[in-house]
């Protein structure tokens, strides 16, 4: 799960890490108002979305008077906000958050995240900052340190110092800057974060260290005991078909395809997907039924599928264990009834009670095409669209 | 032979009184010499009761004292299994296998520390299999997990992948082209868990009667590669290699941060280069896992 920049700035600066003044707001009038209580003379206007790359994409502002923050808010407010991270429709900017300026000396990158190789949580660090962090890992490797701060001790002031000089961060705001990636390292733990970054930090004139962006990531696992961060989720800026997909517990990510496919299984729908690819066609979704489909939930996938036009077959693939082969059948016989099915439809269906499942899908009645592997499943279904 | 689990292996079942539980550790019971091999079940508020004949005990140290139990299978949900799984970890178990899909990360994080910081000081080492695994099966001799156990017979190829349903795919192909199996092991789909591809593909190596095997991967993570360069250098025996996700969505479930760690070797096909590159026969093609694996024997 992801939150916005303003939620957060919050959640750092609870857990004690300086973050520039800032009021976050819906509509223009308020967006000035923000400016008149922060005071000052410079103001950033910065819209809210998930999607990064907000300033490439004119999302993000500097205005030195009310007009212009007036002007800047109207324009951000309600645009279609294109990054190199929402694909080519954008995002519909709802939310602004509306920030004292910043005395930027430089841009530093820190980001903590969990690392599978050494089980760890890695703390990533740069003198490279406010640009693409991917960009400076592919073209100079080098100015990223990382340290691996083991659970069960903590980030130790040896590695904070360690990153700290790494990142070349400016001399006089060392101290802070460990003391910052302490409290970020804390506040990552604390909410079961399993991505926390901050892009750029800065360190100002007088030497003090800000955060100047902050991205997050949620554990969905951990979701159950962080009922602040849930409070934080924003369903405007999720697939409303994603959404839906989870209601009735389905994994549903959409693609650009035109084959829709139904599968159990994570990896096994994963390889659906690929055999597709292989025959020559392109997935319009990934969905995993899981291992305790019913009816109602194939009918349900059905329908969330199906609301894709794109969509010009679907290809169904079960691998009976637990989840009985009959029962998917009955499923698929009810949905195609149910949502009076027009494209072709490939099954395939292996493991328990295989038969007595093909026997319910020839007796439907119903133009349902069945296949014995993946690969003439795959086969199939692309000859079948063309 | 096999490995990790024979006709031998004595289990404690931790969450055996849950619906979940209860239902897989009947299916356990029913599948070749389950009977014999499923002796206990842990629940501290019905000690001294028992269930489908299964004596239940308060804690995993007390059942493995009375039964000579040494492997566990942890069915616990969520917020409870990580505690469960050191539970067998303190009891000195050889191997936990947990089952439970959905434990936070953080609190993995913890756990494998912990159990490394008790190998580190001389404790005995547990084996952790998953969690969010299927767990494993030594065909027509013990299944310990939620696998399909008809789908399989006794035979000399191994199978190890991370994904629940693209095991029981492979295995499915070979039982049909007439290849039977010596273990089929679920790693776990997770982020942070316990025996990874290299630790299988180890054993697999030094099990006289695995005479080849199927190793899958799915993208994420620098554990296939790692198998890879072990294998490279050390496996005696033909792999047939598949990675799943080539058409996968990048940054789909994670940011690209995640990606940027393992140095961007994380995708399908930078796995299957590099597993290429090691001497496996891999292919793009899933349904021909078992045909590739029958021509190189």
């Amino acid at each position: 799960m992801k939150i916005h920049e303003y939620q957060g700035k919050q959640l750092l600066k609870k857990f004690g890490v300086t973050v520039p003044r800032g009021i976050h707001c819906t509509t223009v009038d308020d967006a000035v108002k923000a400016a008149e209580t922060l005071g000052g003379k410079v103001w950033v206007v910065k819209a809210q979305i998930h999607a990064g790359g907000r300033g490439k994409g004119g999302g993000v502002k500097v205005a030195t008077s009310l007009e212009k923050v007036r002007e800047y808010a109207s324009q951000i407010l309600g645009m279609q906000l294109v990054t190199h991270q929402t694909g080519p429709e954008g995002q519909k900017v709802r939310h602004l958050l509306i920030e004292e300026g910043a005395d930027i000396q430089h841009e530093y990158y820190v980001a903590a995240l969990t690392d599978r190789a050494t089980q760890s949580v890695a703390i990533m660090a740069s003198y490279e900052g406010g640009m693409d962090i991917e960009e400076v890992a592919h073209k100079t490797p080098e100015k990223i340190v990382k340290v691996f701060v083991n659970p069960l001790v903590g980030l130790t002031d040896e590695q904070g110092l360690e990153l700290a000089k790494g990142m070349g961060m400016n001399e006089a705001s060392i101290p802070q800057c460990i003391d910052t990636l302490k409290k970020l390292y804390t506040c990552y733990m604390e909410t079961d974060a399993s991505l926390a970054e901050i892009n750029p930090l800065i360190h100002e004139t007088d030497g003090t260290v800000k955060a100047i962006d902050a991205k997050f990531n949620f554990d969905s696992n951990a979701l159950y005991r962080q009922p602040e961060i849930v409070a934080m989720r924003d369903l405007d800026e999720e697939d409303a078909d994603e959404i839906e997909a989870s209601k009735f517990d389905l994994a549903y990510i959409s693609l650009d395809g035109n084959i829709g496919c139904l599968v159990n299984g994570a990896g096994l729908a994963m390889a659906t997907m690929d055999t597709i690819k292989l025959f020559g066609a392109e997935p319009a979704n990934f969905l995993d039924v899981g291992g305790g489909a019913t009816t109602e939930k194939v009918t349900e996938a059905f329908k969330i599928m199906l609301k894709n036009p794109k969509v010009k077959g679907i290809l169904v693939n079960i691998f009976g264990g637990i989840m009985k082969c009959d029962t998917i059948a009955t499923g698929v016989v009810a949905a195609a009834k149910e949502t009076h099915l027009s494209v072709p439809l490939v099954v395939r269906m292996k493991g328990t009670n295989e038969d007595l499942g093909k026997k319910i899908l020839q007796e439907s009645g119903l133009p349902i095409i069945s296949a014995d592997s993946m690969a003439e499943a795959a086969t199939k279904i692309v000859a079948a669209v063309k | 032979m096999s490995i990790f689990i024979n006709k031998n292996t004595r289990i404690i079942t931790q969450g055996i009184t849950g619906k979940t539980g209860q239902f897989h550790t009947e299916k356990c019971q029913e599948y070749a010499n389950g009977k014999e091999c499923f002796v206990a079940g842990v629940n501290p508020k019905k000690a001294g009761e028992s269930i489908f004949n299964i004596p239940i005990y308060a804690s995993v140290k007390e059942a493995a004292a009375e039964t000579g139990a040494t492997v566990s299978v942890i069915y616990v949900p969520p917020p409870g299994a990580a505690a469960a799984i050191w539970e067998a970890v303190e009891a000195d178990l050889d191997l936990a296998i947990c089952i439970t899909e959905g434990i936070p990360v953080r609190d993995m994080l913890i756990l494998r520390n912990k159990m490394k910081a008790k190998e580190a000081a001389g404790g005995k080492k547990t084996l952790l299999l998953g969690p969010n695994c299927p767990g494993l099966i030594t065909p027509e001799e013990v299944k310990i997990g939620i696998m399909p156990g008809h789908i399989h017979r006794k035979g000399r190829i191994g199978v190890v992948s991370r994904s629940g349903t693209l095991t029981y795919e492979a295995v499915g192909q070979l039982t049909e082209i007439g290849l039977g199996q010596s273990s089929a092991v679920g790693i776990g789909g997770d982020p942070i868990n316990g025996l990874k591809h290299i630790d299988v593909m180890k054993a697999f190596n030094d099990d006289p009667d695995t005479d080849a095997v199927i190793m899958i991967g799915e993208i994420g993570g620098p554990d296939e590669a790692e198998a890879a360069m072990w294998c490279k250098e050390n496996m005696k025996k033909p792999i047939v290699g598949f990675i799943a996700g080539v058409t996968a969505p990048a940054g789909k479930r994670m940011g690209h941060a995640g990606a940027l760690i393992s140095g961007g070797a994380d995708t399908a096909d930078a796995k299957l280069a590099i597993m290429e590159e090691c001497g496996f026969t891999v292919t793009r093609n899933p349904s021909e896992m078992a045909k590739l694996l029958k021509a190189m024997l």
